[in-house]
């Protein structure tokens, strides 16, 4: 058996009591060994962010995940913040800011609108990936691997069970990362992280 | 006296507190009553285990009276005694006038001649120091307007002895040096009173002057190397010694020793051991007192009051209601709101330990014939009896009244449900969290001992219960077992370490939010293991600090980001400094001391320290230096080639 990666779920929801989707997915996957779930809302209600502390947490884990509601085409504004802080020079990026190099991250989004709409001929006009290039940036300036985002689309439509669905889709692909079950190609492959999953149903 | 006698008669005294006090504070009718019952129970007409050797432990233990000024000194500052002076001599003043007349009136009327009838009117117009400041402070009503009335009143009486006792001979014409005193118990004699007055009046003054310089400027050093020696019980004999060494010395001069050691308290009102004094004097204060009120109680001759109970209850009844009207007046005179001028004519309402001193001092000087003293005697010990007592009529029936009549007024805003919250001392801290909570669509219930707010609180719909939260009675009516959280708001620290205890002994399911006076109060209610607890003026002070950063040029982003950064920072040292307090805690004495040092040591490392250090982020100077570096390499590369070139 592979090694296990440890993953790093950076949670940001600033309504987390108004929210059908991401509430079902942290209940997917709040309890999972080796997946270290954080809260940014509530662990720093006043944006004062630790910046010792959130450092730490990234060196003991292998794989990051920014998950969030998409708003604006972006995050949720603790993870800009997040990025500000965090990710500081000497640390994550520049001649001696190596400390994150090789590891793994993506964003987990939920977003209203549904994947048609995400086009260059649709309302609005770019793609998720597209959309997401400031992350994939940060992330290659810093020296990790940067991974397909997971996505789901249309909430607003998506039934009670739909949702437990998408929770379990979510969990599984989560532990399939934290058990190394796929190849890199595997995952680069995809256009959202989603799509692994058809993989093993063929 | 032999030693067996002692341990004998301490058992008694100590049986009948033990057994009777616990009894009367469960009843919820305080120790007080309960000390005073004790006495009766043990004294000649009940079960007679004390005869007239109580009288001489009743001089003894009038020491207690003078440590529990000591004690409310140390609570006051000069300032506040300064600003306080209109109601000491105003209102302190013209009860003692007025109560004098009223009563010298009514006893010329009976049938006394003009100088019995002043003395009398003096005597019965002193009020009992200890019953009303023990009962008051136990229902954590001092800092009422009532709290506050009553101590200039019982100060300026304190005050009044002094020039009454010197009267009193000159105008039976008897001019006796020794002088009986109740209050002076350390010694009998006044040396000084031999003197010239001029020659005293300097002594005094000297006295008063050496108290307030030793106090200001030395204490603090004989402190400190006191609390070096590691000894707890030196540092107690110490604060003993300290006590009754000014008590004697203001004896000598002719000044009242209580007033002489209140001063003292007052001075050392600002100096880092007063909490250390405290601690130390306050169980001899407490037992004194105790034994002082118990001796009161045994006193009471029953069988002049069998003989004649027609006089006796007569006089009390008479008595009791001219100083209730009096009062009563001076208290609407004076602004008092409702409610509280009737607290206060009801605290004040009987005689006191002054009187004993006052009667005996008279009798001697044949000013008052023996039969005359004796039934005042037993009224102002009956009338100290009936205080607490009244003082319970007052919190039970009369004061609901009030609040009652302001409940039809307005009784649709009511609602009657079970709210979540419970809220114990709706005072300026209180009222905020209410309003916080109210704003959240949160319902809170309130539990108050001032009737002041309650009236205002009303307005706003609140479902407010007047009395003590340390009553289980009042607690459970206000819903404590249906309620999931309650917040401890009231100001006196004592007060919220009991309220915590109760709570979390009866209601071990309510959640405990409490307001922390300070640093070492917050350590406090840390290990009691409450929810949350909060330093009450911890939060506006940054607040404010950040205001002023603001205003000294940062960017009000920036002057947010530091007061973040500081709490943060001041998070982290509080825990080490709990840390050291709890080592210190272990070996006493040095606490406050060590305590200063700790934290002068933090304040020094902070004045080094910026507490930016999360703001690197957006410092982009390591990056400018890495920029610049490289900029450098490459144009130094190019001279490189340039000068091959020339080879």
């Amino acid at each position: 058996m592979n090694e296990r990666n440890k993953l790093l779920v950076l949670f940001a929801h600033p309504a987390l009591h108004k929210s059908r989707v991401n509430r079902q997915l942290i209940s997917a996957i709040e309890a999972v060994e080796d997946i270290t779930f954080h809260n940014l809302y509530e662990e720093y209600p006043d944006f004062h962010i630790d910046v010792d502390r959130e450092q730490d947490l990234l060196l003991s884990h292998d794989i990051y995940i920014w998950q969030h509601p998409f708003y604006w085409y972006s995050s949720p504004s603790i993870i800009k913040e997040w990025i500000d802080l965090v990710l500081k020079h000497g640390f994550a990026y520049g001649r001696t800011g190596t400390a994150l190099k090789g590891k793994k991250i993506f964003s987990a989004i939920t977003t209203g609108g549904r994947r048609e709409v995400y086009q260059e001929s649709n309302m609005n006009n770019f793609t998720i990936p597209q959309f997401l290039a400031p992350f994939r940036q940060t992330a290659r300036l810093c020296n990790m691997i940067y991974m397909p985002p997971f996505v789901i689309h249309g909430t607003h439509l998506l039934t009670e069970e739909e949702i437990r669905k998408a929770a379990m889709e979510y969990r599984k692909i989560l532990i399939s990362l934290r058990d190394q079950i796929f190849s890199d190609e595997e995952i680069w492959n995809c256009t959202y992280m989603n799509d692994l999953l058809e993989l093993t149903q063929k | 006296m032999h030693s067996q006698d002692f341990f004998y008669q301490a058992i008694i005294f100590l049986t009948a507190a033990v057994v009777s006090v616990p009894l009367m504070k469960r009843l919820g009718l305080g120790s007080a009553l309960g000390y005073l019952l004790a006495g009766v129970l043990i004294g000649p007409y009940f079960f007679k285990l004390v005869g007239a050797e109580g009288i001489d432990i009743m001089h003894f233990a009038e020491f207690g009276v003078v440590m529990m000024l000591f004690l409310i000194g140390l609570e006051v500052r000069p300032s506040l005694l300064w600003n306080m002076r209109r109601s000491i001599f105003g209102l302190g003043g013209l009860q003692m006038l007025i109560t004098s007349l009223g009563i010298g009136g009514i006893s010329m009327f009976f049938g006394m001649n003009v100088l019995q009838a002043i003395t009398i009117g003096l005597i019965f117009s002193m009020s009992s120091t200890a019953i009303v400041l023990q009962t008051l402070a136990e229902k954590g009503l001092m800092k009422t307007q009532a709290g506050q009335g009553s101590f200039s009143v019982l100060l300026f009486q304190d005050i009044a002895v002094i020039p009454i006792l010197a009267i009193l001979p000159l105008m039976a014409n008897q001019v006796r040096a020794r002088s009986v005193d109740m209050h002076e118990p350390v010694i009998n004699e006044t040396a000084v009173s031999a003197l010239p007055g001029w020659q005293q009046v300097l002594l005094i003054v000297g006295l008063v002057t050496l108290i307030i310089i030793g106090g200001r400027f030395l204490a603090r050093y004989v402190f400190r190397f006191i609390a070096q020696t590691g000894l707890r019980e030196i540092f107690t004999a110490t604060a003993l010694l300290l006590v009754i060494g000014i008590a004697v010395a203001t004896d000598r001069v002719g000044l009242s020793p209580a007033l002489g050691t209140f001063l003292a308290g007052v001075v050392l009102a600002d100096n880092e051991y007063r909490h250390e004094l405290e601690a130390n004097i306050e169980p001899f204060k407490g037992l004194l007192l105790g034994l002082f009120f118990i001796t009161v109680g045994s006193s009471i001759d029953f069988h002049i009051f069998t003989d004649q109970p027609g006089t006796v209850l007569g006089i009390l009844g008479i008595l009791i209601l001219v100083k209730f009207i009096i009062l009563l007046f001076l208290g609407r005179f004076f602004r008092m709101r409702t409610g509280q001028e009737i607290l206060f004519s009801f605290a004040l309402a009987q005689s006191g330990e002054f009187a004993f001193v006052l009667i005996s001092f008279s009798s001697q000087n044949a000013i008052l014939p023996e039969h005359v003293s004796g039934i005042m005697l037993i009224v102002v010990a009956l009338s100290m009896l009936v205080t607490p007592l009244l003082l319970i009529i007052n919190d039970r029936l009369v004061q609901p009244l009030f609040i009652r009549a302001q409940k039809e007024h307005e009784a649709d805003e009511i609602t009657e449900q079970d709210n979540p919250v419970l809220i114990a001392g709706f005072g300026r801290f209180g009222v905020v969290i209410g309003r916080f909570l109210r704003a959240n669509g949160i319902g809170a219930t309130v539990l108050d001992s001032n009737p002041d707010n309650i009236q205002f609180l009303r307005k706003f719909g609140f479902k407010v219960y007047y009395g003590d939260a340390n009553r289980a009675a009042l607690l459970e009516a206000a819903g404590a077992s249906k309620a999931r959280v309650i917040i401890v708001a009231v100001d006196d620290r004592e007060q919220i370490n009991h309220i915590v205890e109760q709570v979390q002994r009866k209601y071990p399911h309510l959640k405990i939010f409490a307001r922390a006076c300070d640093v070492r109060h917050s350590f406090e209610l840390n290990d009691m293991n409450i929810a949350g607890y909060r330093r009450e003026t911890y939060d506006s002070s940054i607040d404010l600090a950040t205001k002023v950063l603001g205003e000294l040029g940062f960017s009000r982003y920036q002057a947010n980001r530091a007061a973040r950064s500081f709490r943060y920072h001041d998070e982290i040292m509080m825990k080490e400094l709990h840390q050291l307090w709890h080592e210190d805690k272990r070996r006493y004495i040095n606490e406050m001391r060590r305590f200063t040092q700790q934290l002068e040591k933090i304040l020094i490392s902070e004045k080094d320290h910026v507490l930016h250090e999360s703001d690197h982020a957006w410092d982009i100077e390591s990056r400018r230096e890495e920029i610049r570096e490289m900029y450098e390499m490459l144009t130094k590369d190019n001279e490189g080639e340039k000068d091959q070139d020339k080879t």
